[in-house]
């Protein structure tokens, strides 16, 4: 598994959208840093860039680069290399260059503002918030034979989780706004990686007080060590649900 | 060597694969002919591992390959396409390849040699023409000397050079006992290589013999008149079984 893993991880380094990335993400991080002087508030506006971009880009990433590498994937399957093997490889490498773009690209430029430790538990959501994304993108390419049909799947499960979802959980808390209703929105939150991500880091920082009864029973809960291990544990069933049930379609695949 | 016993290869409501029986010998080389999606891409993935079977065994060497994936060891595969990562250079595929058995230290180098692929190794893959990709693939095939030898379109996209070195190539390789199964649309280049002839329609074998007894029993020394041939007296036949 290293074996391929360093090889393709060597190749996709040098893709020019892994680049682009990069130096978008540093671009954007350090305009912010130059609009406002207080980390607080750049870490939450990235948070807000991050939110957005992070999993359109990791998800539409992966999936043409399955595609793409659909013809080299069956000729080491035509080696003696396990599929599962392979699948996991492919999974680590696009992840692994994501992730490396995000905290490069975030990272650098908040370490030259010295904001780094703000800005730490928003890198580390991000990645993985990245192997999440990657690993719903490889359940979309596993699902067809089409290399379009699987950037479609791709793109509805994130407007769906960016947006329909949320709309969806408005209406739920609207519905149902005379009952006490925290602990189902809670476990609603849950459902959606990107919500995760963003109450979680909301919650580190101290903006939570602006939300009245809701934040303060949320700054409770996330603020916890219970909070955040619930986090973590949602976090990879995030990663590992979709992955597993890809590696478990592509095990018998005809490629 | 292999046997292909009642394989049955279902894709939603078409049938690619139709109760296929082959019995595959070591020193022969098999031509796989027949028209465009009548099956041998299927068979030829089928035996690869990549296409998993609806119904039916594949037996290499007396063991079933279902599930299994180290059998491919003695197998060496050319596809039709090949793509590889754009920005890996040609050494470091090979490198890779070798990486990934690195419990063979024996390999033949000769077609890389051949092929001139020595002076462009630092080249990246995206710098690559169509037919030098597929020199790359057929001399991955051979790299690790196995004992059977899988072509999909070997000579589509090479030059005459190129095509004439691996021409030889496989003859060598099979009197030297390897098994060959080649699939390709150029006829005459068939009738150089193989010694047996599989012609496969509608997914099913129509005909299998070897390239002599073909000649013979047809009449004819050219092989695409000899299959045409074949396919008219089969038709006339079915005719005849039909009309009282």
């Amino acid at each position: 598994m290293t074996t391929i893993v360093r090889y393709i991880l060597a190749d996709l380094l040098r893709t020019r959208f892994a680049l682009a990335y990069t130096v978008f993400l540093a671009i954007v991080t350090m305009a912010l840093f130059q609009l406002d002087n207080d980390p607080s508030r750049v870490t939450l506006s990235i948070l807000n860039i991050v939110l957005m971009v992070v999993p359109l880009f990791s998800i539409v990433f992966a999936t043409i680069h399955y595609y793409n590498s659909y013809e080299f994937m069956t000729l080491l399957l035509s080696q003696p290399v396990k599929r599962s093997t392979l699948l996991l490889s492919e999974w680590a490498s696009v992840a692994g260059t994501m992730a490396g773009s995000l905290v490069a690209g975030v990272g650098i430029p908040s370490l030259i503002y010295g904001a780094l430790t703000q800005v730490l538990p928003l890198l580390l959501a991000g990645v993985a918030m990245t192997c999440c994304f990657v690993s719903l993108a490889f359940l979309a390419s596993v699902m067809t034979q089409d290399k379009a049909r699987a950037i479609g799947i791709s793109l509805l499960f994130w407007i769906y989780f960016s947006m329909i979802y949320d709309g969806l959980l408005l209406l739920v808390v609207y519905s149902f706004s005379d009952y006490p209703i925290e602990k189902i929105t809670l476990a609603l939150i849950a459902l959606n990686p990107i919500d995760l991500v963003r109450i979680s880091i909301l919650m580190e920082m101290d903006v939570s007080a602006l939300m009245g009864y809701t934040g303060a029973f949320y700054r409770s809960f996330f603020g916890g060590t219970t909070g955040m291990l619930f986090c973590i544990v949602m976090m990879m069933i995030w990663i590992l649900f979709p992955l597993w049930i890809s590696r478990r379609i592509f095990m018998n695949k005809d490629l | 060597m292999i046997v292909l016993h009642q394989l049955v290869k279902q894709y939603g409501n078409v049938r690619a694969l139709n109760q296929v029986n082959l019995d595959l010998k070591a020193s022969h080389s098999y031509a796989l002919v027949g028209p465009n999606g009548s099956g041998k891409t299927t068979l030829i993935k089928s035996i690869l591992g990549l296409v998993v079977p609806t119904s039916g065994t594949i037996l290499i060497n007396g063991s079933s390959i279902a599930g299994q994936h180290n059998y491919r060891r003695q197998i060496g595969y050319m596809p039709q396409i090949s793509r590889y990562p754009d920005n890996l250079r040609i050494g470091q595929l090979f490198e890779m390849i070798r990486n990934l058995r690195s419990e063979y230290r024996d390999v033949d180098e000769e077609l890389i040699q051949s092929f001139g692929l020595t002076q462009i190794m630092d080249k990246r893959m995206s710098t690559l023409s169509g037919g030098t990709r597929q020199k790359v693939g057929a001399a991955l095939a051979f790299l690790f000397k196995p004992q059977v030898l899988i072509l999909d379109e070997p000579t589509a996209g090479l030059d005459p050079i190129a095509t004439d070195i691996l021409k030889e190539k496989v003859t060598r390789e099979k009197n030297a006992g390897k098994l060959f199964l080649i699939t390709s649309h150029i006829l005459s280049d068939l009738e150089e290589l193989a010694t047996d002839i599989i012609y496969m329609q509608e997914g099913a074998v129509y005909h299998q013999s070897s390239l002599h007894e073909l000649q013979t029993e047809t009449g004819q020394s050219r092989l695409g008149q000899a299959i045409s041939m074949l396919i008219r007296t089969r038709e006339q036949k079915i005719k005849e079984l039909l009309t009282p």
